[in-house]
Order: C-alpha cells, then sequence, then structure tokens
C-alpha cells in the first residue's frame, strides 16, 4: 500500500496525543500527580498533537471541505466512528483542560476526565479497526493491529508524561515503568505481526482469475502500459526491499533503546528528565518508521490480478 | 446510507462473461471510456493524455493471462470491473454514505457530491474496481451504464452497458442474475460459471465463465496418439 505521509503523521501524531492525555487525565484523577500546569500544559500537549493529527488527516482527501460529511455513517463505516469519536475526545479532553488550569475539580471534571480517556481510547481503537477490518490487505487483518496501534499510544504517551511530571519535580516512575513494559509488550507484538504477515495472502493469481483449474496463472499482458491508480495507490513496493533493515531499526531504536534509557531514568533520578525525555522522542521516531512499514510492506489482494 | 441493504435486492443486475470467448481485443474497454466520459460518473478524466505516461479513469482493465503449462496451458483474455458484489466492503467502509448500493437492482454506486475523496473504498476493494479521479477529487467506477439500461430514448437493444453492446464475440452478457429463470442465470448454470475470489466473502453479482476444456489438447495429453499423420488423422475422423 501506498504510505500517504498525512496518514502517518495522523496517526503517530494523534496516537502520541491521545496517549499523552490518558496518562496525565488517569494520573491526575488518581492524585498520582497533582499540579495545575503540569496537567494545564501536558493536556494542552496532548491537545495540539491530536489537533494536528486530525488537520493533517484531512490533507490526503480529495475533497476537505465535504470532511464533515464522514461523521454520518457511524453504523457501518470505522473510518466514520473515528470521526465522531475523535471530536467528542477533544471537548471532554478539552473540559478537563478548563478544570485542570483554573483548578475547578468538581465532579464535572472527573466525569469529563474520565470521559476524555474513554474517547481518546476509543479514538485510537476506531483508526486500528478501519485497518484491521480490511478484508484485501491480509496482513492488517492481524487480530494485533489494533492492539499494537492502542499500545503505542500508551507507549509514546507514557514516556512524554514521564518527562513531562520529572521536570515537574513529581514522580514519573509509574508511567515510566509501565511504559518500559509497553515497550517490550509491543516488540513482541510487532515480531509476531511480522511473522504472520509474511505468511498470508488473500488472493493468489490462481483464486482471483479463478482460472486455477487449469495450472500456474501468470500475466501475460497488463491492461495499461503505464502504472494506473491502482498500480501506484496499491502496489506499493519498495520497502520490501529495506523491510529488514527497517524492522530492526523500529525494534532497537522505538523499542530496546527507550525500554533501556527508561530503566536508566527509573533508578537515577538526576538522569530521569533527560532519560525519559529522549526515549518519548525515539518511542516517537520508532513509531513513524513503523507506521510506514505498516502501510508500505502491506500488500492488497488487487495485486494478484497483476503478478506476472 | 452506507449499511448495506438488509433484504435481497429486487433484482440483482450484473455481467457474465465468458472466458471462452473473449477475444483481448479491449473494445469493451475503450466503449465504456467513450458512453461513460460523457455519462453519469463524467468526465472519465485523462491525466497526460498525450505524453509518455498517459494515466486516466477506466471501468474495465482487460489482463491476458497465461493459465496452465504445456498442452492443457493456455492464453486467456481476462476483463476485469465492478462486479457490484452483494457484500461489498467498499460501500460499509464510506465514511460519508456516498457508495451505496441500490436495493431495486443491486448497482453500486458512488455519489460523486458527497464523495470527499478519502480512497478508503478504493482499499476496501479486492477487484482492483474503483478508480480516483485527482482532478474532481473523487472516487469513479463502473455503473454498470445505468444512463443506458434504463435509457427510454435508446432502441430497446440498446438498453445494456457500453461494454455488452459493443463486444465483437458476444463474450459479455447483461441480465438479472437474482432470477434463476433469466438467460444470464441458465448460461452461468449450464457453462458452470463463478465467482472471482470468492475465498474472500464479497459474493459477487458478475460470474465469469470459464474457457472450455480443448478436446484437442485433452486427448494429446491423455491419449497415446498415433504419431504418423495419416493415421492421426484417420484416428480423430473415426473417434468423431
Amino acid at each position: 500500500m501506498h504510505p500517504a505521509y498525512s496518514v502517518i503523521f495522523f496517526t503517530t501524531s494523534s496516537g502520541f496525543g491521545y496517549g499523552l492525555a490518558f496518562w496525565i487525565l488517569i494520573l491526575s484523577l488518581t492524585k498520582v500527580v497533582d499540579d495545575q500546569w503540569l496537567g494545564g500544559i501536558g493536556l494542552m500537549i496532548a491537545l495540539a498533537a491530536i489537533t494536528f493529527g486530525l488537520l493533517a488527516s484531512t490533507m490526503h482527501l480529495g475533497n476537505p471541505g465535504r470532511a464533515w460529511r464522514a461523521f454520518s455513517q457511524w453504523r457501518s463505516s470505522w473510518l466514520s466512528r473515528e470521526g465522531v469519536v475523535a471530536v467528542l475526545s477533544l471537548v471532554f479532553i478539552s473540559l478537563a483542560w478548563l478544570g485542570m488550569v483554573t483548578d475547578v475539580k468538581g465532579n464535572f471534571w472527573v466525569i469529563s476526565s474520565w470521559l476524555g480517556i474513554l474517547t481518546a481510547l476509543t479514538t485510537v481503537l476506531c483508526t486500528g479497526m478501519i485497518y484491521q477490518s480490511l478484508k484485501p490487505i491480509a496482513a492488517w487483518q492481524s487480530k494485533l493491529t489494533t492492539p499494537v496501534y492502542l499500545t503505542y499510544a500508551i507507549l509514546t504517551g507514557g514516556f512524554a508524561s514521564a518527562a513531562l511530571i520529572s521536570f515537574f519535580d513529581s514522580e514519573g516512575q509509574l508511567p515510566a515503568a509501565l511504559s518500559v513494559i509497553a515497550a517490550i509488550t509491543l516488540a513482541g507484538m510487532k515480531i509476531s505481526y511480522w511473522k504472520r504477515a509474511s505468511r498470508v495472502i488473500s488472493l493468489t493469481p490462481e483464486s482471483a482469475t479463478g482460472l486455477g483449474k487449469l495450472g500456474k496463472v501468470r500475466q501475460l499482458e497488463a491492461p495499461h502500459a503505464t502504472a494506473n491508480y491502482i498500480n501506484k495507490e496499491m502496489g506499493f513496493k519498495v520497502a520490501r526491499k529495506h523491510s529488514e533493515k527497517l524492522r530492526t531499526i523500529v525494534l532497537c531504536m522505538g523499542f530496546l533503546a527507550p525500554v533501556i534509557l527508561g530503566l536508566i531514568g527509573i533508578l537515577n533520578d538526576g538522569l530521569s528528565q533527560v532519560m525519559w525525555s529522549i526515549a518519548a522522542l525515539l518511542s516517537i521516531g520508532g513509531a513513524v518508521v513503523e507506521r510506514w512499514l505498516f502501510f508500505a510492506e502491506a500488500k492488497h489482494a488487487v495485486s494478484a490480478f497483476y503478478s506476472s | 446510507m452506507t449499511s448495506l441493504p438488509k433484504s435481497n435486492p429486487a433484482k440483482s443486475l450484473g455481467l457474465v462473461i465468458d472466458l471462452d470467448t473473449c477475444v483481448g481485443c479491449h473494445a469493451c474497454a475503450v466503449n465504456c471510456k467513450e458512453w461513460n466520459t460523457g455519462g453519469h460518473m463524467a468526465p472519465l478524466t485523462d491525466l497526460n493524455p498525450y505524453d509518455s505516461n498517459p494515466d486516466g479513469v477506466w471501468f474495465n482493465r482487460v489482463h491476458t493471462y497465461e493459465a496452465g503449462d504445456r498442452e492443457t496451458g493456455r492464453t486467456v483474455h481476462f476483463p476485469r470491473s465492478c462486479l457490484h458484489c452483494a457484500e461489498p466492503q467498499c460501500v460499509s467502509v464510506c465514511p460519508t454514505g456516498a457508495s451505496y448500493k441500490r436495493t431495486e437492482d443491486g448497482i453500486v454506486l458512488v455519489d460523486e457530491d458527497k464523495c470527499i475523496g478519502c480512497k478508503l473504498c478504493s482499499w476496501a476493494c479486492p477487484y482492483g474496481a474503483r478508480e480516483y479521479d485527482p482532478h474532481a477529487g473523487v472516487m469513479k467506477k463502473c455503473t454498470l451504464c445505468i444512463d443506458r439500461i434504463y435509457n427510454e430514448t435508446l432502441p430497446e437493444n440498446e438498453r445494456v452497458p457500453a461494454c455488452v453492446a459493443t463486444c465483437p464475440a458476444s463474450a459479455r452478457h447483461f441480465g438479472d442474475l437474482g432470477d434463476p429463470n433469466s438467460d444470464v442465470s441458465k448460461l452461468v448454470a449450464s457453462r458452470g460459471g463463478y465467482d472471482l475470489g470468492q475465498e474472500l466473502g464479497y459474493k459477487p453479482t458478475n460470474k465469469y465463465l470459464p474457457p472450455r476444456t480443448s478436446k484437442k489438447a485433452q486427448e494429446r495429453s491423455t491419449n497415446d496418439d498415433p504419431q504418423n499423420g495419416l493415421l492421426r488423422w484417420v484416428d480423430r475422423l473415426l473417434s468423431n
């Protein structure tokens, strides 16, 4: 599949924003941290990342002006559901932010915070389901697709919140430790996803054309001499050549390094600010590479019609 | 509504494509382009039409395959277009309601005024039936020539899709595949018509008729033919 930069930035940036909002809200609700400024700035960064991501996602649309129509088909479409929940999440997280900066934390704040957490995670879930539900892309039909999106939000937001908390002289040990666990889990999930992805195939030239009874099927002549939309959008091949290298980058830069840095920060209070900040940046960098691979490596069923 | 119709459509209009008689002339693709560039989905945009890398929207694409090896192997011309599936995921993924399946005849259409050009429907189609028009910023697809088949200003025998009307080999047939007594359904039953990529569960309406097994090839691969030319001729004459 063609890796559109707008979609990669949307999923990484809003995933990070939702993860950060999740951590700030849950740590504030449970009173693990209780700092008006920490909450205010944390949620501000989260809202900025989410909004930037949502705006980026409209950039790949052919008619962005009609984007409001995408809120209508939530009964059948995961993309529509994502749009609806994303807007709700912005409302609830903004309300929670307002309570945080004005330091008015009554029942209303508690309810909007919990709804903020719920809608944040649901939006990421919808993002994952958009891809996981697509039948023509066998690799994405893995049960791990959506959990990977969710865990990535927890991981990237987790190290960022730990770093932020440490800058406010509070204890960021809890989110840092849980992010380390998330990174290790995610590494396992990705390895298992890649293993399955190399095995599964949705259509073969024989089953696609139904000519398998005659024997092996290969394309003798393509329908058109130059690449068409289908070839350009679904037939992306660059990544397959470099996939081993890029997977190693995801594992080392995105998971291994943040785990080591996260642990150093946990064991050494003086280094925690620097370590967790770098861990957050590296895990986000890893997420961008992972997301690029997620699209670029995925093989679409239609390629069976074109295989020679 | 992009939810699929709950009951079966009253009719299931679609095509039956005979892979035995298709000669791969691309006339269906050309006549389709000609009609539809002025039809319901108009225009079928061309990018760089006079350049070295032309690209553009076509609703029919004719592949040519080699299937099998040696005596039983053969060349098969293979027109590919929208199959107007009974369970089209291209419709249910659409966030705006631009993609829909008609309850009256099962045709899958795009309302271009509602399409935001997110391209997700083209990802959800395993058959590559939807092609994006970057000029208009909307998705385009086969309409089964909705503006021909119901067009009362055309003579009745011309109220068939453009690809069917033009096929010089009569390899394309149009009709109601939901009615077991229609000509197309009978044709499918008698020739063993099949669904493309049926393991994905889209339940295509369009059916493909398999190439007939050549008698000559069958004989050659199974029998010990007499080597002598005259004897072989006599043998064949007598076995008929």
